[in-house]
C-alpha cells in the first residue's frame, strides 16, 4: 500500500473515532447547562442530581474528545504537509482561531466548572458551564468553515509562483454557503445524539425500576462511583444525629429519594426526547438545504450520492440500487419519481446532472483522469445516514408518545430500543462525514488540489504504518475503557446530593472538595 | 515591526506560555509517586493541577494552529520532519490526559496503579522529547532546497538535542516540585520542597552546560543576557526554595523556563527552521510565512483575544489559589490504603 492510501486510512480512522465523542460533547454541554439553570432557578434537587449525573458522563466523554482532537491538528502537518503548504494561508486561520477563541474557553471554563462547585458563587458557577458550552459550538463553526473551504473553495486566489492558495476575503471563508448550511445541520445532528443519549439513559432507569417495582431502590448504586456519595461518613448507629447537611440517606429518606429519582428520570426522558425530535426536524430541513447547495457546488458528490449515471430531468430518488461490481452501471433499483429533482433543485422537474456528463466536463477542465468518488460508498453512506437519522427521530417520537401522561416503558423489548436510540443518530453522524469526505474525492480541495498531491513527500510507508498502528491500538484500548466506564457510571444512577453549601461562606473552604481527581 | 516578526513573537509567546504552564503539569505528573506516598497524597498532588492542566494544554494547540496559519511552510516541514518524536509526544499526551481524568473514577488498586503509570510516563516522554525537538531546531536540521526535511530519525538523536531534552526534563521536574510545594500544605508540601532541592542541583548543572554550549556556538549579546538572567532565576529559585519561600521559587523556575525558550527563539530569528545543509535553504520568517492579509486578520484576532484569555486563565489560578491539604481530598472513592484520615486534617 502506498503512503497516500495509508495516510488516508489513518485520517479516516482518527477522524471517525474523534467524531464519536464530538456530538455528545457539543450537545451535552448545553443540555447540562440547561439542567443546571433549571436547578439554579427552581432549587429542586432533581435538577441538581441530573446535572451532576450527566455532567459526569459528559466529562468522561469530553476527555477522549479532547485528546483525539489534538491528533487531528498535528496530523495535517505530519501526513499531509503538501496540503498544509497549499492551504495554510487560508485553512490555518480558522484553525488557529478555533484554538484561540474556542478551545481556551472550553477547557478553562470546564476546569472552573468541575472544581468550582463549592468555590464559586452559584450564578458564577452556572455561567462557567454556559461559557464552556458556547466554546464547543464556536469551535464547531471554525472547523466547519475550514472544512467547507475544502468542499467549496472561496475567498482565495491561486498564487502560481508559490503554488498555493492565498486568502483574499476571510469574510467569504466564514460565510461560505457550505458552512452556512453545514453548521446548523451538524449542530442539530449533535443535539440528536445528546437528546437521544439523555432519553435512553433516563428511559433505561425508568424501565429498570418498572421491571423491579419493589419499594426499595434496586442496588444499582455502587458505592464510590458517584460524585458525592460518601462511604465512610455514613452515620453510624448510636452516634449523635448528624446535621442535615451531613445527613446521608437514612432508611426513610431513601425511599423518598427513590421516588425523587423517578421524577428526575421522567424529566430527563422528556428533555431528551423533545431535544431529539426537534433536532431531528432541524436535521431534515438543513439537510435538504444542504443537498441544494451541494448540487450547485459539488454536483459530482450529489450524483454519486444517488449513483445517477445519466443526467435526468425530472430525476427520481432511488431507495435501493444494485449496480455492477465496479459501480459503473445500474442493474436493478427501486425509485421515488421526482424526489431527487426536489432534493437537489427544489423543483419537481429540475435537471440533475449525471456522473458521465460531469466526468466529461471535468476531463475537459482538469485533464484526463477519474473525477468520480467511490460510488457504492457514497451511495450507501448517504442512504444510511438519512435512514438512521430519521429512524432515530421517529423512535424518539414513539418514546414520547409511549410515555405521555406519566406512562412507563414496561415491555422487555423497550430495552433494545433504548440501547439503539442514541446509536442511530451517532452512526448517522459518522456516516454523514464518511459520505461528505469520500464524496469530495479525488479532490483534497475541490477543483484545486488532488488528494494524492497533498501527502507528505518525505514520510515513508513505515512511518505512516507505525503511527497508524499506534493510534489504532491506543484508540481501541481507550474505546473499551471509555465505554465500560460510561456504562458503569450510567448504571450507577443519580448521585445523592447534599444541599450545596454556598461558596460565599469562607469557613467552608477547609471542607473536602466537591470534586477531585 | 513587520507582521511576520509580530507572528514570530506571538508564536514564541504561545510556546513559552505552553512550557511555563504545562511544564509544571508535566513535573507534577512525573513526581506523582515520589511526592505522593499513598492514594490520598497522590490525589492531593494531582489536584494541584486539576482545574488547570486542560487549559494549559490548549497553549500547545494554539501554538500549533498559529504556526499553521502564520508560517505554513514551517508547520509542514516541522511536523512531517519530526514525525516519530511527535507521534510519541501525541501518544503520551493522550494517555496522560485520559489517565488524569479517569484514575479516580474507580477505586480498585489495579485501576489506579495502571493510570498512575500512564500519568508518569505520559508526563516524562513529552518533557524529554519537546527538549529534543527544540534542540534540533536550534542546531539546524537537514532541509533541502525545496524546504523538505531529509534527515530521518537518527539525525534527531544527537548530543546537543539530547542534552536539551535532559534540561527540559529536569527543569520540568523542578518546576513541578516547586508548584506542588506552593499549592499544598502538610507533609506533601514538605516532601515536595525536599524533592525540589534534590532535583535542583542536577537541573542547574545541565542548564548551565546547555547555555554555555548554545552561546559559545551561536550566541549573541541578547542570548548571553537572556540566558544569564535565566540562570540567575534558577539560582534564585533554589535559594528561595531552601528558605521555604515557595512563591518566589516558583517565579524563579517559571522565569528560567520562560527565558530559556525566549533565548531559543532569539537565537533562531529570523530563521524558523535553519537548514544544516545550506543556510540559503533555511526556512525563515520571510519565506515560510502566510500573506500579509492573513497575518493582518490573525493579528487583530490575537490582539483582542489573547489579553482576554490571559485574564480568565489568571482568574482560574486566583479562584483555586488556596493550598490543598489532605483534608480537602474527599473520602469517597479513596483507595483503601489512603482511607486513614490524617490526624491533622480532622
Amino acid at each position: 500500500m502506498s503512503a497516500e492510501t495509508l495516510a488516508r486510512w489513518q485520517f479516516a480512522i482518527t477522524t471517525v473515532y474523534h467524531f464519536f465523542f464530538v456530538p455528545l460533547t457539543i450537545s451535552l454541554a448545553t443540555l447540562v447547562a440547561g439542567l443546571q439553570t433549571a436547578w439554579v432557578r427552581t432549587g429542586s434537587d432533581r435538577y441538581l442530581r441530573l446535572t451532576k449525573f450527566f455532567g459526569k458522563l459528559f466529562l468522561i466523554n469530553f476527555a477522549l474528545g479532547v485528546v483525539t482532537g489534538i491528533v487531528q491538528e498535528f496530523q495535517f502537518g505530519m501526513n499531509w504537509s503538501e496540503y498544509s503548504r497549499f492551504v495554510g494561508d487560508v485553512f490555518g486561520a480558522p484553525l488557529a482561531l478555533e484554538g484561540l477563541l474556542a478551545f481556551f474557553l472550553e477547557s478553562t471554563f470546564l476546569g472552573l466548572w468541575i472544581f468550582g462547585w463549592d468555590r464559586l458563587p452559584r450564578r458564577v458557577h452556572l455561567m462557567t458551564i454556559w461559557v464552556a458550552a458556547i466554546g464547543t459550538i464556536l469551535s464547531a463553526y471554525f472547523i466547519l468553515a475550514a472544512n467547507s473551504f475544502m468542499q467549496n473553495p472561496v475567498g482565495f486566489t491561486f498564487n502560481p509562483e508559490r503554488g498555493r492558495a492565498e486568502l483574499t476575503d476571510f469574510g467569504a471563508v466564514l460565510s461560505n454557503p457550505v458552512v452556512l448550511v453545514t453548521f446548523p445541520h451538524q449542530i442539530f445532528g449533535c443535539f440528536m445524539v445528546g437528546g437521544a443519549f439523555v432519553a435512553a439513559v433516563a428511559g433505561y432507569h425508568l424501565w429498570k425500576s418498572a421491571q423491579n417495582p419493589s419499594p426499595e431502590p434496586t442496588p444499582l448504586h455502587e458505592p464510590g462511583t458517584s460524585l458525592t456519595e460518601p462511604t465512610s461518613s455514613r452515620p453510624e448507629p448510636g452516634t449523635s444525629l448528624p446535621e442535615p447537611v451531613e445527613g446521608r440517606p437514612s432508611a426513610g429518606s431513601r425511599h423518598g429519594g427513590h421516588e425523587g429519582h423517578g421524577a428526575a428520570w421522567r424529566t430527563a426522558l422528556k428533555v431528551g426526547v423533545i431535544t431529539l425530535v426537534v433536532a431531528g426536524i432541524g436535521v431534515a430541513i438543513t439537510g435538504d438545504l444542504q443537498g441544494k447547495v451541494m448540487t450547485q457546488v459539488q454536483p459530482m458528490k450529489m450524483a454519486a450520492a444517488e449513483a445517477l449515471y445519466e443526467t435526468e430531468a425530472p430525476a427520481s430518488f432511488s431507495v435501493i440500487t444494485i449496480g455492477t461490481p465496479d459501480g459503473q452501471r445500474e442493474l436493478w433499483s427501486i425509485k421515488v419519481p421526482r424526489l431527487l429533482s426536489f432534493l437537489s433543485t427544489g423543483t419537481l422537474d429540475g435537471e440533475v446532472q449525471g456522473i458521465r456528463e460531469l466526468q466529461a466536463a471535468y476531463e475537459a477542465t482538469y485533464g484526463p483522469g477519474s473525477y468520480a468518488p467511490n460510488i457504492p460508498l457514497t451511495y450507501w453512506t448517504f442512504r444510511w445516514m438519512i435512514a438512521l437519522g430519521m429512524a432515530g427521530a421517529a423512535v424518539g417520537a414513539v418514546v414520547l408518545w409511549a410515555t405521555r401522561g406519566g406512562r412507563t416503558l414496561r415491555h422487555r423489548l423497550w430495552l433494545p430500543v433504548l440501547v439503539a436510540l442514541p446509536l442511530m443518530p451517532l452512526f448517522a453522524n459518522s456516516l454523514g462525514w464518511v459520505f461528505t469526505e469520500t464524496g469530495r474525492q479525488p479532490w483534497l480541495v475541490f477543483g484545486l488540489l488532488p488528494t494524492a498531491a497533498g501527502v507528505s513527500p518525505g514520510t515513508t510507508v513505515t512511518e505512516v504504518l507505525i503511527s497508524m498502528g499506534t493510534f489504532t491500538a491506543l484508540y481501541s484500548v481507550l474505546a473499551v475503557i471509555e465505554v465500560r466506564l460510561m456504562l458503569r457510571t450510567l448504571r450507577a444512577g443519580l448521585p445523592e446530593v447534599a444541599p450545596h453549601p454556598s461558596a460565599d461562606a469562607d469557613d467552608d473552604l477547609d471542607a473536602p472538595l466537591a470534586f477531585a481527581y | 515591526m513587520e507582521l511576520t516578526t509580530v507572528w514570530f513573537v506571538l508564536i514564541a509567546f504561545f510556546w513559552v506560555g505552553y512550557f511555563v504552564l504545562e511544564g509544571f503539569d508535566f513535573g507534577v505528573g512525573m513526581l506523582l509517586h515520589v511526592i505522593g506516598r499513598n492514594d490520598r497524597e497522590r490525589r492531593q498532588v494531582l489536584n494541584t493541577i486539576g482545574p488547570h492542566f486542560d487549559g494549559n494544554e490548549v497553549w500547545l494547540i494554539v501554538a500549533g494552529g498559529a504556526t499553521f496559519a502564520a508560517f505554513p511552510e514551517w508547520y509542514a516541514t516541522l511536523f512531517s520532519g519530526f514525525y516519530l518524536p511527535l507521534l510519541a509526544i501525541l501518544a503520551a499526551l493522550i494517555i496522560r490526559l485520559v489517565a488524569i481524568d479517569y484514575r479516580s473514577k474507580r477505586r480498585e488498586i489495579a485501576w489506579r496503579r495502571r493510570w498512575d503509570v500512564a500519568i508518569v510516563v505520559g508526563s516524562a516522554v513529552p518533557s524529554l522529547l519537546w527538549g529534543v525537538a527544540f534542540g534540533n531546531l536550534l542546531r539546524g536540521v537537514p532541509i533541502d532546497a525545496d524546504g523538505q526535511y531529509v534527515g530521518g530519525l537518527v539525525n534527531l538523536l544527537n548530543p546537543f538535542a539530547l542534552l536539551t531534552g535532559l534540561v527540559t526534563l529536569s527543569l520540568f521536574l523542578l518546576h513541578g516540585a516547586v508548584f506542588v510545594a506552593l499549592k499544598t500544605d502538610g507533609e506533601v508540601r514538605r516532601r515536595a520542597g525536599r524533592v525540589a532541592g534534590r532535583v535542583g542541583g542536577t537541573a542547574a548543572v545541565l542548564t548551565v552546560v546547555l547555555v554555555l554550549w548554545l552561546n559559545l556556538s551561536q550566541g549573541s549579546t541578547a542570548s548571553y543576557v537572556l540566558s544569564a538572567v535565566a540562570a540567575v532565576g534558577l539560582l534564585g529559585a533554589l535559594a528561595a526554595g531552601r528558605r521555604g519561600r515557595e512563591g518566589w521559587a516558583f517565579v524563579g523556575t517559571a522565569t528560567t523556563i520562560g527565558l530559556l525558550f525566549v533565548t531559543a527563539f532569539v537565537v533562531l530569528f529570523p530563521a524558523v527552521m535553519p537548514s544544516s545543509l545550506d543556510p540559503a535553504w533555511s526556512l525563515t520568517t520571510a519565506n515560510a510565512s502566510s500573506t500579509p492579509y492573513t497575518l493582518t486578520i490573525m493579528t487583530w484576532a490575537a490582539a483582542v483575544a489573547t489579553p482576554v484569555v490571559l485574564g480568565y486563565q489568571a482568574w482560574t489560578y486566583w479562584v483555586f489559589r488556596r493550598r490543598l491539604t489532605a483534608g480537602h481530598i474527599p473520602d469517597d472513592a479513596l483507595h483503601p490504603e489512603g482511607t486513614r484520615p490524617p490526624a491533622a486534617a480532622r
